[in-house]
C-alpha cells in the first residue's frame, strides 16, 4: 500500500507522518508537493498537521486553493481514502470535503497533551479496523481545534453516525458534542484534530494511532474484493 | 480612480469568541464597566481598479463568499469608498 503525504508551505508534521507510515508501519510513503495537480501511484492521501500558508486569513483557507487540493478533491470524489490530521482537518473543512469548521479553543490555550478518544464509528476508511467504544490514547496539539457547526449540520452528523471520534470525558477545547473527528458520508474522507502519527511507537508513549493507518489497508483490501464499504 | 472595499469579517453570534471575551474582561479590568460584549473580527481593505460601484459590489460579495469569510462560522459586511487623493 502506498501513501501520499501532502507538503504545503508551512506543513510541519509531514516528515513525522512519512516516518510513521514508512519507517514504523512499513508502507510505501512519499511526499506530494502542493504545486502538483496530479496524484499518481498512491492508494491513500494524508493531509498533515502544521500551519499551511502561515494560517493566514483562517486555518486551511488558502491551502484549499493549491493545485494538489483539486487533485485530492477528485481522488476523494472517486472514493479514495483521505485523512486530514489537525491542520489537514481544517483544510478538509475549508475545502467543503467535510462539514463545519474549526475555531479557536474555548480557553484561548494551545492544547498540547494526550487525550482519550472514544471510537464512535467503524464505518470509515480510517476506523474500520477499530472497535466501537474503544478508547485510544492519542495526543493533541492545537490552538484552533474547537469543532463548530450549525445545529442542523450537527444533528445530521449525529443521526448519520458520522462522528468518528469523540473526546472521552469532555472536549479540552470546547468542541461541540465533544467532537474530535468526523467523516464524509461514504466514509472515505476523515478529519480529526488529534495526531495518530505521533502515537505509533512505544518510544512516543502510545501506539494507538497505528490502528487508523492499518484500517486504511483493510478498507482498500475490502474494496478490491468488491465488498464495498461496510453499512 | 479606484474604489476601496472595506470588508468586515466577524464571528457569528452563535460561535464562541474567546478572543472577544478576553478583550471584554481586560476592558472591564481597566474600569470600562459599560462594556457588555466584545466580538473580535477582521478588517480587510481591498483597492479595486475602476469606479463602477455596482460591479464592485457584486465582485466583492463574491470574494467574501468564496474566500474572505467562512460562512459556517463568520458573517461579513463591506463598505465601498472612493480612494482619497494621496
Amino acid at each position: 500500500m502506498n501513501w501520499g503525504v501532502v507538503v504545503f508551505p508551512g506543513s510541519n508534521d509531514d516528515r513525522d507522518s512519512l516516518w510513521a507510515l514508512g519507517g514504523v508501519l512499513g508502507y510505501g510513503a512519499k511526499p506530494l508537493w502542493h504545486g502538483d495537480d496530479e496524484l499518481t501511484g498512491v492508494d491513500a492521501v494524508l493531509l498533515p498537521g502544521g500551519f499551511s500558508y502561515g494560517d493566514y486569513l483562517r486555518c486551511g483557507a488558502l491551502a484549499r486553493f493549491s493545485p494538489i487540493m483539486q487533485a485530492v478533491s477528485r481522488f476523494a470524489a472517486a472514493g479514495g481514502p483521505v485523512l486530514g490530521i489537525c491542520n489537514g482537518f481544517q483544510i478538509l473543512c475549508e475545502a467543503g470535503l467535510l462539514p463545519g469548521a474549526l475555531v479557536r479553543n474555548r480557553d484561548l490555550r494551545f492544547q498540547c497533551r494526550s487525550v482519550r478518544l472514544r471510537v464512535e464509528s467503524t464505518a470509515t476508511a480510517f476506523s474500520c479496523g477499530l472497535t466501537s467504544g474503544d478508547l485510544l490514547d492519542i495526543p493533541i496539539k492545537n490552538g484552533e481545534g474547537c469543532y463548530a457547526a450549525d445545529e442542523s449540520t450537527l444533528a445530521g452528523l449525529e443521526s448519520d453516525g458520522r462522528v468518528v471520534f469523540r473526546y472521552e470525558g469532555g472536549a479540552p477545547n470546547g468542541a461541540q458534542n465533544d467532537i474530535a473527528g468526523i467523516t464524509s458520508e461514504p466514509g472515505n474522507v476523515v478529519g480529526l484534530m488529534p495526531h495518530p502519527e505521533h502515537a505509533v511507537d512505544p518510544l512516543l508513549g502510545a501506539i494507538d494511532g497505528q490502528g487508523l493507518f492499518r484500517s486504511a489497508q483493510q478498507w482498500i483490501a475490502r474494496a478490491a474484493q468488491g465488498q464495498g464499504v461496510p453499512a | 480612480m479606484s474604489l476601496i472595499a472595506k470588508v468586515y469579517v466577524t464571528p457569528k453570534p452563535a460561535i464562541l469568541d474567546p478572543q472577544g471575551k478576553a478583550v471584554a474582561t481586560s476592558l472591564a479590568t481597566l474600569g470600562y464597566g459599560e462594556v457588555e460584549d466584545v466580538r473580535l473580527g477582521k478588517l480587510i481593505e481591498i483597492r479595486l481598479e475602476g469606479d463602477d460601484r455596482a460591479t464592485a459590489e457584486e465582485r466583492v460579495e463574491e470574494m467574501c463568499r468564496r474566500l474572505l469569510a467562512n460562512e459556517v462560522i463568520e458573517e461579513f459586511s463591506f463598505d465601498l469608498v472612493e480612494e482619497s487623493v494621496r
